[in-house]
């Protein structure tokens, strides 16, 4: 008993010492800086003078002061800002999802030139966020975009269309830039699901004689299911903090501001300090609850598996 | 590679300079930050200079950006940690009340010479007893007209804004059935950012509804008048003025103006050197008079301008000061007014034959500076960039139709009092 524990103690001395560097790292990288922001979520610092602050606990985020409500919970704007980035993150992730697949099968089938199938999928993918948000907001300008003098050489529109102009449209053009961008990512982590299956169960799948749609349904889907499941956690967490695509397309516009527009212009444009980290650590916590809510109603990691 | 030999110039040069500043026993190193835009460095750099000649100083001019928002990011960076780089600063009009902590008081040495400048300029820079900047050159919107089109259908130029909305939607109809389509009434600056901020104020206040801000920091915005004033600038909206006017900044509207397709624009004083110049379509049939005013109100037009302010963290002050009042006197604005067309603050400058001769509609500008309302940047402070947010918002919600007039002045109630609440402004001493 003696001997192996002393065995044990030396290996979890080990383990420590192994993992040491990279706890570290992460207390540095993530841990500091989220603590600080938390801290400052707590106190009414500026920007004009970050060294004199007063601590005023849960006042940034909810506080009934002089016969009115205040604080970020409270505050039309950032409730507006929240409403934006669950309406965005809701409905890219969603399409997204249903494109992504489709995209998989499509260049997972045995055509000719499926290569150049795949390498093309990927450009979206591959150009930097802001360098293809600036090339859309040029596209879809309501004056010299392309976008709409090819719309009305086609006859759809008879004036232009303001795009980005103020109004929900605004929102539909951000949805549509991102599911261009993201679509090939989803894609990407379906293919690979897709080259894993056994080639075995549709080879009995055909003998049988089952519909193609039904063969999707009862047997692809279910296998492919893992790979969905991170996707979609990877693409949710994305969405959720979304900020350079809108930052960059429509600036700090009401109609698209999502939490991290509204965190930016707290602590940049508004210097306020406490307020920002407030709004930052209200994101925080809510992405944090999405997560844990989605992984305990969903059981997407598969407990059956487990056990 | 190229960064890191840059690097090594910037390193070599700052130990040039070391030495040589201990040198110079004789005068006191004086850094300057002034704008950048067109003729501006070329003049601060010449007078700077020129200063420095006559009083044995040194002068180093520091470039700032030309984003009037980055250049402000910037002094706050370089204020907030109290460092003595800049020594004279050139800071916007509503700037005064944002950096007013670090700046030094000017009271005793040029409080006269204010005195002597537009009144408005006064007001907007005398902040909680100390006078922060010394108006350098001044601006105001003023209304545009084309003097042919008033002409052919027999109008005069507008004094009240019904004037102006009767005016506009004749000759519009007019010109339109005569074949240009594209004409349009009025323009002016309505996208959601500062610019929609002044037009709101000249709207409001040339209603007799006040300026959303009184100076003791009580919002005054949700009152008849200034219902009125929103109401009939969002019935402009796609009647006398195209909907793109929502997203149009001073150089769209002026875009639109100048191509000879609005007959009145709001703009500040610069448009009208372009819409006179060589190339403009409408050289000559241009007019300019001074905003115009509602029922019950009298005209006025947003505050513009620059000012030149002394750093609270120099350590040169005296000679800071006298750079300042070397650069604002009367002899200098005269200068600059004939060589580069800045509006000078001292009104006595008005009557100078010599300035009058090289800028013939300074005299027709001269009631729109007398006329001129301040943004409410004094009472706000340093949540001045928050409190102009809320007003544009609030506005852009009404021009849109999103929202009517009543409604949107009580959710503008409302954040004003939510920055009010942070800013502890209800708090005795602040």
């Amino acid at each position: 008993m003696k001997k192996r524990s002393a065995i044990d103690a030396a290996r979890a001395r080990s383990a420590w010492l192994f993992i040491a560097p990279m706890l570290i790292v992460l207390a540095l990288v993530a841990a500091w800086p989220l603590l600080r922001t938390i801290w400052f979520s707590m106190t009414n610092a500026t920007l004009v003078d970050l060294t004199t602050y007063d601590f005023i606990w849960f006042d940034n985020f909810i506080v009934h002061a002089e016969g009115r409500w205040y604080g970020i919970f409270t505050d039309p704007q950032w409730l507006r800002a929240l409403w934006n980035t669950l309406v965005f993150a809701a409905v890219s992730v969603s399409l997204e999802l249903v494109l992504g697949v489709i995209v998989a099968l499509i260049v997972n089938a045995a055509l000719p030139g499926r290569g150049l199938m795949r390498a093309a999928m990927l450009v979206p993918w591959a150009i930097p966020t802001v360098v293809s948000a600036k090339i859309w907001q040029w596209m879809l300008n309501d004056q010299f975009g392309v976008v709409n003098a090819m719309l009305a050489g086609a006859g759809f529109i008879d004036g232009p269309v303001a795009w980005l102009g103020g109004s929900s449209l605004a929102m539909v053009s951000i949805i549509m830039v991102d599911v261009w961008k993201t679509t090939p990512f989803v894609a990407l982590l379906v293919l690979a699901a897709l080259q894993t299956l056994p080639k075995e169960i549709y080879e009995a799948a055909k003998v049988d004689g089952i519909h193609p749609v039904k063969v999707f349904f009862k047997v692809t889907l279910p296998l492919i299911r893992p790979a969905l499941v991170v996707a979609v956690i990877f693409r949710l967490l994305d969405a959720m903090r979304m900020f350079d695509l809108v930052y960059v397309m429509t600036g700090s516009s009401e109609e698209t501001m999502t939490l991290s527009v509204f965190a930016r212009q707290a602590l940049v444009s508004f210097q306020d300090v406490g307020y920002g980290s407030a709004a930052s650590t209200g994101l925080f916590l809510i992405i944090a609850l999405i997560t844990v809510i989605y992984i305990m109603t969903l059981n997407p990691l598969g407990k059956e598996k487990a056990a | 590679m190229k960064q890191i030999r840059i690097l090594g110039a910037a390193l070599l040069t700052l130990l040039a300079l070391g030495p040589a500043q201990a040198q110079r026993e004789g005068g006191a190193q004086i850094a300057i930050a002034c704008g950048a835009l067109g003729i501006e460095l070329e003049l601060c750099r010449e007078a700077a200079e020129q200063w420095a000649q006559e009083t044995g100083n040194t002068v180093e001019i520091v470039n700032t950006p030309n984003s009037s928002s980055d250049r402000f990011q910037l002094y706050v960076q370089l204020l907030s940690s109290q460092s003595a780089d800049i020594d004279v600063l050139q800071i916007d009009v509503v700037w005064a009340g944002m950096l007013q902590s670090h700046l030094a008081d000017l009271e005793q040495p040029l409080g006269e010479r204010v005195d002597a400048m537009f009144p408005a300029l006064g007001a907007n820079n005398r902040v909680n007893g100390k006078l922060v900047a010394v108006p350098w050159y001044i601006d105001a919107g003023v209304l545009y007209y084309r003097r042919d089109l008033l002409d052919k259908y027999g109008f005069a130029p507008p004094e009240t804004w019904e004037d102006l909305t009767r005016a506009a939607s004749a000759i519009q109809a007019g010109e339109r059935a005569a074949g240009n389509d594209r004409m349009w009434g009025y323009v002016f600056q309505a996208k959601a950012y500062e610019g929609l901020t002044c037009n709101a104020l000249e709207w409001v206040s040339s209603h007799g509804g006040g300026r959303f801000l009184s100076f003791d920091r009580e919002f005054t915005g949700d009152n008849a008048q200034a219902r009125a004033a929103l109401t009939r600038a969002a019935g402009w909206i796609g009647t006398i003025a195209p909907r793109g006017v929502l997203n149009y900044d001073e150089e769209a509207s002026r875009g639109v103006f100048q191509t000879g397709n609005a007959v009145f624009m709001r703009n500040w004083p610069y448009a009208w050197a372009l819409a006179q110049g060589e190339k403009s379509p409408i050289r000559g049939k241009v007019g300019v008079v001074a905003l115009p005013h509602g029922p019950g109100g009298e005209s006025a037009s947003a505050l513009g301008g620059w000012h030149l302010a002394v750093s609270r963290y120099s350590q040169n002050r005296e000679e800071a000061i006298d750079l300042v009042r070397y650069l604002t006197r009367a002899e200098e604005q005269k200068r600059r007014a004939i060589k580069g067309a800045y509006n000078p603050t001292l009104t006595a400058l008005y009557d100078d034959p010599e300035v009058i001769a090289a800028n013939p509609f300074f005299k027709t500008l001269y009631p729109a500076f007398e006329n001129a309302v301040a943004r409410p940047a004094r009472p706000a402070g340093a949540r001045y960039n928050q409190v102009s947010d809320a007003i544009w918002r609030a506005s852009y919600d009404v021009l849109q139709g999103d929202s009517e007039a009543g409604p949107a002045l009580t959710k503008l109630e409302d954040e004003i009092a939510r920055i009010a609440y942070r800013a502890r402004w209800g708090e005795a001493g602040q």
